[in-house]
């Protein structure tokens, strides 16, 4: 059984991680800043050294601190790929794609052949004998693919590629880099906190949050359905977190009741989720039901789409606000401004409750 | 009435006028001296007084020993900055303040300590002289007090640059399958060679004009010993003017490697 | 521009008090030697020996080598007496109309041979210093005790192979003293004043070349009279009295 399989700590970084990825998938890692992803690449790079752990690429294990085996970096088989392209400046384009072949002990000649055939792989032949400091940040991208995969990596290691390009740049990297990985089966791990990244280029997801993994699976099954906060937020969706105390309803912390959707037994831990979509806004609490009044006091209004999302102030418990996504003509019509009290209606139907994860926020 | 308007660009904001003030000061400080030399120079006899045998063979010692020093330099020193700069150690920052002391202890002191190590009674000299090495007196001692007093310039300059340059092309190398010796022949130093090209140009001026380690160390005699600054001291006692003429000699040159070393291509990035 | 001003007067003022302060006091009984380094310990004797005869007078003292004194004085530096190591750097400073009077011959000095205490080479002559293998130390040609020490090897036909030349005889005894060399030429001043640290070897040679030491009032004194004192103390049988002592010849 092959694939990537990581079990390490790192205490000076905080960080705990327990994930595995199978021969050929795409597992896109998502989380706040300083949540720990940047960290988990360097360790399975070999560029960091956990306190504890076993890491294993491809069937090799590369780490384990209970035999003492540490394979360096340049021995892995790890290609990374960060934020800066970071091209050799002293070399031409053509000369940073050849690199690893020649470390390898390719000739010059045939190294230089290589590098080719993988620069048109990544539509960059004409840029060959530039230098890095004459190409775009777009550019420079391209070609850093090319000079990792010309590696011929067991494992691609992407760390945010696409956050320093801008808007007109990064969707056409996404295409490359979604015809590489997805159509060629590579395996990689790509770090990212854009939902459009993950949702373009991964078969699967985690959550990282606190140096921990809290969550992970299929991209559809964890953005459709989030368990944590921070999956919830980047989903868009509702999250309100709670016990069950009745069929149907579920308790929050402090107190408040929501009624859903969802046949979970008393006490059990779970979450209510709904989408900002499903919400009204009202300026006087309505008293029809079965409907589901949250009063919120608005933080901001952000244009959306055509409509207007209405984000309020963090919860209670400190989770993020909820979000409810109205016209633009309703938003006028209310006269909403932040700082200003509504209440949030939400249909039952509407909520659906699910267990919690054990050790989700 | 119209001001005159200068062209576009950066405006200084803090650099306020005055501040030219102590600047010029300084300047004038430093060029006030050269002029003084240039003035006393007896130009009649200039070529004659540095075309002697004697200045000659001191001029051509001074080159030769200065870059057998640059060179000792270079290949003791690359490698201390290197650990300086990337390595992790207890006691490193001890490391590092020792290698600082040659640049504030006087160069006279400097050629003591060696006398006591190399010399013939030596810590080290006497086991050398066993073996028939003698150090004392020779023009290899030369080397040895300019590499002694040279090597912080080196060092330093090169730690510098290498702090700046940052491990990130390091470790993209590595993650592409270059073994720790090819990282630092093909990305690490290549990025940093105009630091190593200014530290060795600076290693180089300093070995050019050091005179108290050498005295005191190597000795004196003509074509062995007695590099420019020795024979300057020797000319100060009889030949006012071929000390003058020499003191000129060493200074042109000390400027062209200066001038040299300011130019563009070893100020750029990185 | 009115910083500019500030700055200038300020630098203006501080260089007139430096002037003013560096000026040598013209009051009764004040002397400025200059002197030979190789008269540092003699002269300083005698200079506490001439405040004791006049009381209120007061002896300072510049030593250094013979031609740096030279070129101080003829840059202009002001003092009353200078005593030089050799004939030749008097000469100069004579011609350069800086001496008042005649110089007068106060001492002599000698070479003599200097190895360190214990040592395994026989020295018992001259000619002994080129034996192969030895590392001996002289002073650089230019230098007092260089000359005097290439008129030895042209009288004596020896040519030495020094494996240095110094430009100080200080330098010279250093390096015998710590054992880098097998021996040195140096004079017997010197030689006398490191004592125990040394060996002196004589060698009859050496009363062929001399150095004659001569002192003299200087034109630009500001104290004459003082002055001839001084002068008169060193050439008279008190001076003569701690020169021999240390080691210096009848003139």
């Amino acid at each position: 059984m092959s694939g990537v399989r990581v079990q390490t700590g790192l205490d000076q970084r905080g960080v705990e991680f327990d994930l595995n990825l199978d021969d050929g998938e795409v597992l896109a890692v998502l989380g706040p800043n300083g949540a720990g992803k940047s960290t988990l690449l360097l360790l399975i790079a070999g560029l960091l050294r956990p306190d504890r752990g076993r890491i294993e690429v491809g069937g090799t294990v590369v780490t384990d601190t209970r035999t003492g085996t540490s394979v360096p970096p340049h021995a892995r088989g790890v290609a990374m790929l960060s934020q800066q392209a970071m091209l050799f400046p002293h070399l031409s384009v053509i000369a940073n794609v050849a690199y690893a072949p020649r470390c390898q002990g390719q000739s010059r000649s045939a190294a230089r052949t290589i590098a080719q055939r993988w620069l048109e792989a990544v539509d960059a032949s004409h840029l060959a004998d530039r230098r890095p400091g004459q190409l775009s940040g777009g550019q420079s991208q391209r070609v850093a693919i090319a000079r990792a995969l010309a590696a011929e990596p067991r494992l691609l290691l992407l760390d945010e590629p696409m956050s320093a390009l801008d808007v007109t740049a990064a969707p056409a990297l996404r295409r490359l880099l979604r015809k590489i990985l997805r159509t060629e089966r590579r395996t990689a791990i790509i770090v990212t906190h854009d939902l459009i990244d993950a949702l373009a280029v991964a078969d699967k997801v985690a959550v990282v949050e606190n140096g921990r993994v809290v969550e992970h699976g299929p991209v559809r099954g964890v953005l459709s359905a989030p368990r944590s906060g921070f999956a919830a937020r980047i989903a868009g969706i509702n999250l309100i977190p709670g016990a069950i105390s009745g069929p149907g309803v579920i308790r929050t912390p402090w107190g408040a009741d929501i009624s859903g959707i969802g046949a979970l037994d008393p006490g059990v831990a779970a979450i209510a989720l709904f989408r900002p979509g499903a919400v009204a806004v009202h300026l006087d609490p309505p008293h029809a039901s079965p409907r589901n009044v949250i009063a919120v006091t608005i933080a901001e209004l952000d244009m959306h789409g055509i409509g207007v999302r209405v984000r309020g102030a963090d919860q209670p418990d400190g989770g993020t606000g909820l979000a409810a996504d109205i016209t633009a003509a309703s938003a006028a019509d209310l006269d909403l401004e932040p700082g200003k009290t509504v209440y949030f209606v939400v249909k039952a139907q509407e909520v659906e409750l699910h267990p919690a994860l054990s050790a989700a926020t | 009435m119209r001001k005159t308007w200068r062209t576009g660009g950066i405006v200084e904001v803090g650099l306020p006028s005055w501040i030219y003030v102590p600047a010029l000061a300084g300047a004038l400080f430093i060029l006030a001296p050269l002029l003084a030399i240039l003035l006393k120079i007896d130009w009649a006899q200039f070529i004659s007084l540095i075309t002697s045998e004697s200045s000659l063979a001191a001029m051509a010692l001074s080159l030769k020993t200065a870059t057998a020093s640059t060179v000792v330099c270079v290949l003791v020193g690359a490698p201390m900055a290197l650990v300086l700069a990337r390595g992790n150690f207890p006691g490193l920052r001890a490391l590092r303040a020792l290698v600082l002391l040659p640049l504030v202890l006087p160069p006279v002191v400097g050629g003591i300590a060696l006398l006591y190590t190399f010399g013939r009674q030596g810590l080290l000299g006497h086991q050398l002289d066993v073996l028939g090495i003698q150090i004392a007196f020779s023009t290899t001692a030369v080397v040895l007090a300019q590499s002694f007093v040279s090597l912080p310039f080196l060092v330093i300059s090169l730690e510098g640059a290498l702090r700046s340059a940052g491990s990130g092309y390091d470790h993209i190398a590595a993650t592409l399958g270059a073994r720790p010796t090819t990282v630092l022949r093909t990305v690490t130093l290549p990025l940093v060679l105009p630091g190593l090209i200014s530290g060795a140009v600076l290693a180089f001026a300093r070995s050019l004009g050091e005179f108290g380690a050498t005295l005191t160390f190597a000795g004196s005699l003509q074509g062995v010993t007695r590099t420019l600054p020795l024979e300057i001291y020797l000319q100060r006692e009889t030949d006012a003017d071929a000390a003058v003429a020499l003191s000129l000699l060493l200074i042109v040159v000390a400027a062209l490697i200066v001038i040299a070393s300011a130019s563009r291509r070893l100020t750029g990035p990185l | 521009m009115k910083p500019i001003v500030g700055v200038i007067a300020v630098t203006c003022v501080a260089a007139v008090a430096a002037g003013c302060s560096s000026s040598p006091q013209d009051t009764d009984g004040e002397v400025l030697v200059f002197a030979a380094a190789s008269l540092k310990s003699t002269f300083t004797e005698l200079g506490s020996q001439f405040e004791r005869d006049h009381p209120g007078s007061k002896v300072s003292f510049n030593f250094a080598g013979s031609s740096a004194l030279v070129a101080q004085l003829q840059q202009g530096a002001p003092a009353d007496v200078f005593a030089s190591a050799d004939n030749t750097n008097m000469a100069k400073a004579v011609n350069a109309g800086l001496v008042a009077g005649d110089p007068i011959d106060f001492a002599k000095n000698t070479l003599v041979i200097v190895t360190p205490p214990v040592t395994s080479w026989r020295i018992d002559s001259f000619a002994d210093l080129i034996q192969p293998g030895i590392q001996i130390v002289v002073c650089a040609p230019p230098v007092p005790c260089g000359s005097a020490t290439e008129e030895v090897e042209k009288a004596t036909g020896v040519t030495l192979t020094p494996v240095s030349e110094e430009s100080a005889v200080t330098d010279v005894l250093g390096k015998i003293t710590t054992g880098q060399a097998d021996a040195g030429l140096v004079y017997t001043t010197d030689a006398a004043a490191a004592g125990d640290t040394v060996t002196s070897i004589p060698f009859p040679e050496s009363s062929g070349v001399v150095n004659t030491y001569p002192i003299a009032v200087l034109d630009d004194s500001t104290n004459r009279a003082a002055a001839q004192d001084f002068v008169d103390l060193v050439s008279g049988p008190q001076g003569q009295k701690v020169l021999a002592a240390a080691g210096f010849a009848a003139p």
